[in-house]
């Protein structure tokens, strides 16, 4: 019990303390391979910070969803940091760190996103709340087969336990079933946390936005909450896919000295794993709306042929 | 263009920002008596930019300042799409009768603490466009401005030295 909540809090802390960092060292590489120097890596800490100091100015008539929808996301992230297998694959207590718990945690955050962009009555939000709750209607589906293949061998569909027996085992990580369910998994990231090609983070420009559509109308804290929020999915997705693909340096237990380990092994992933992310991205173009469902049922036919494949293998 | 040839332009472009060295140490912009940018814009300011009636001029240069080559992000400045992200107004141009409910209302719109930058020689005394029937007036008279960036139209380094008054890096 003390072992799983000594976990629970490394792993929230270690994601809060490194997600700022992780945008930072992603907007970096982007700008130093664009020719110019940027903002710095700890620019992202002190757009947060001042969004922390500003008032919320919320417009008149608008309900308690603008209120507590920013709140809703920034816990669905936090529960969903807790239950990632990020720096420790120590079982939890009492709570199932199992697929299906954390899909639906994900998706708590993102119907608390997607009715703050209804929530604004303006054009902007509804297309992007609309064009949200598509892209999470093609992802889920894809995250839940994915991590069902990997988790066939192992037998369990807890996270802690597949990160666990695949660093034990190599045999499971290099196979057609783990490589398939591994690129399934990257593309349905990218969709979920809003990157190139799907969506882009940098843009605000007309009618190509879908995360920027919803927090149109969002100001001071209220933004900041929302912003770091999003940020907090992305290492915790991230988190996830880095270590079910290089599971190695991941705390079986609680040991100081084994989460001291993961600790490193885990920032010295997610960063590096971060700039591969966003030099890819200076390579490609955004795709077009209509186009995206054709990528993300891509990914759903390699999980599907994933899943098809384990039984072939095991 | 093949991504070997990207690759290759990256790797032959290298950086082109100017150093921070180049950028004038003393540039005449106008801060107005007493203001004191405020404390948690330190380090961070969203810029939300108002074309209240302007020639497009110094819209060139304010994305000039934003561009690659003067970089204003690097000191902590970036453009936003809407006003609730925003910490600074930035209004270019005289204010036309049209344009003067918008930029009261987007003024309106930015959350607190909020700094108002007017860039241009027509937000002051109208310029070129004084006394034309279209005109509501300057800038100054709808609105308290804090830092003012003087030329027609201002040089980027004018236009990133008021945005360094806020963010102070």
């Amino acid at each position: 019990m003390i072992d799983s909540l000594v976990v629970v809090a490394v792993h929230v802390v270690f994601a809060v303390l490194l997600t700022p960092l992780l945008l930072g060292v992603m907007r970096t590489t982007r700008a130093r391979l664009e020719g110019h120097v940027g903002g710095g890596v700890l620019q992202p800490w002190r757009d947060v910070i001042k969004l922390f100091g500003k008032e919320p100015l919320r417009a008149p008539g608008s309900t308690w969803v603008l209120t507590w929808a920013p709140l809703l996301l920034m816990t669905s992230s936090l529960v969903l940091l807790a239950l990632v297998p990020l720096v420790s694959t120590l079982p939890l207590a009492q709570v199932p760190g199992d697929l299906f718990v954390v899909v639906s945690v994900l998706l708590l955050g993102t119907v608390a996103l997607a009715l703050l962009g209804l929530e604004s009555g303006s054009a902007f939000g509804g297309m992007g709340s609309s064009r949200h709750m598509m892209f999470a209607a093609l992802v889920e589906p894809t995250v839940l087969l994915s991590i069902y293949a990997l988790s066939l061998p192992v037998g369990t569909s807890a996270l802690a336990a597949i990160v666990a027996a695949r660093s034990e085992d190599l045999a499971t990580i290099a196979n057609p079933v783990s490589i398939l369910a591994l690129v399934a998994l990257v593309i349905v990231v990218i969709a979920e946390t809003g990157r190139l090609p799907v969506d882009n983070p940098s843009t605000h420009l007309e009618l190509t936005m879908v995360h920027e559509a919803m927090i149109l109308e969002s100001g001071g804290r209220d933004l900041g909450w929302l912003e770091f929020g999003s940020w907090l999915r992305l290492t915790a997705l991230l988190g996830l896919t880095v270590n079910l693909a290089v599971p190695w340096g991941v705390a079986p237990d609680a040991a100081w000295q084994n989460l001291a380990i993961g600790l490193a092994a885990s920032t010295v992933k997610i960063l590096v794993a971060g700039s591969i992310l966003a030099a890819v991205e200076v390579f490609i173009a955004k795709l077009r709306l209509f186009r995206v469902p054709e990528l993300l049922a891509g990914s759903f036919v390699l999980a599907f042929l994933s899943v098809s494949a384990s039984y072939l293998v095991f | 263009m093949s991504i070997t040839g990207l690759i290759a332009l990256i790797a032959r472009t290298g950086r082109v920002t100017e150093p921070v060295s180049a950028l004038p140490t003393e540039a005449a912009i106008e801060v107005r008596d007493g203001f004191v940018p405020p404390k948690c814009l330190r380090g961070s300011a969203q810029v939300r930019h108002v074309d209240a009636g302007s020639c497009n001029g110094c819209e060139i240069e304010i994305a000039a300042a934003f561009g690659p080559v003067y970089d204003a992000e690097r000191f902590g400045a970036r453009l936003v799409a809407s006003p609730r992200h925003a910490d600074v107004v930035a209004v270019t141009g005289v204010v036309t009768v049209n344009m003067a409910d918008p930029l009261l209302n987007t003024i309106e719109a930015t959350p607190n603490p909020k700094v108002v930058v007017s860039i241009g020689d027509c937000t002051r005394g109208c310029g070129l466009f004084a006394g034309s029937y279209a005109v509501a007036g300057d800038v100054d008279d709808f609105t308290t401005v804090d830092v003012h960036v003087p030329g027609c139209p201002p040089e980027p380094e004018a236009i990133i030295a008021a945005l360094r008054t806020v963010t102070r890096r």
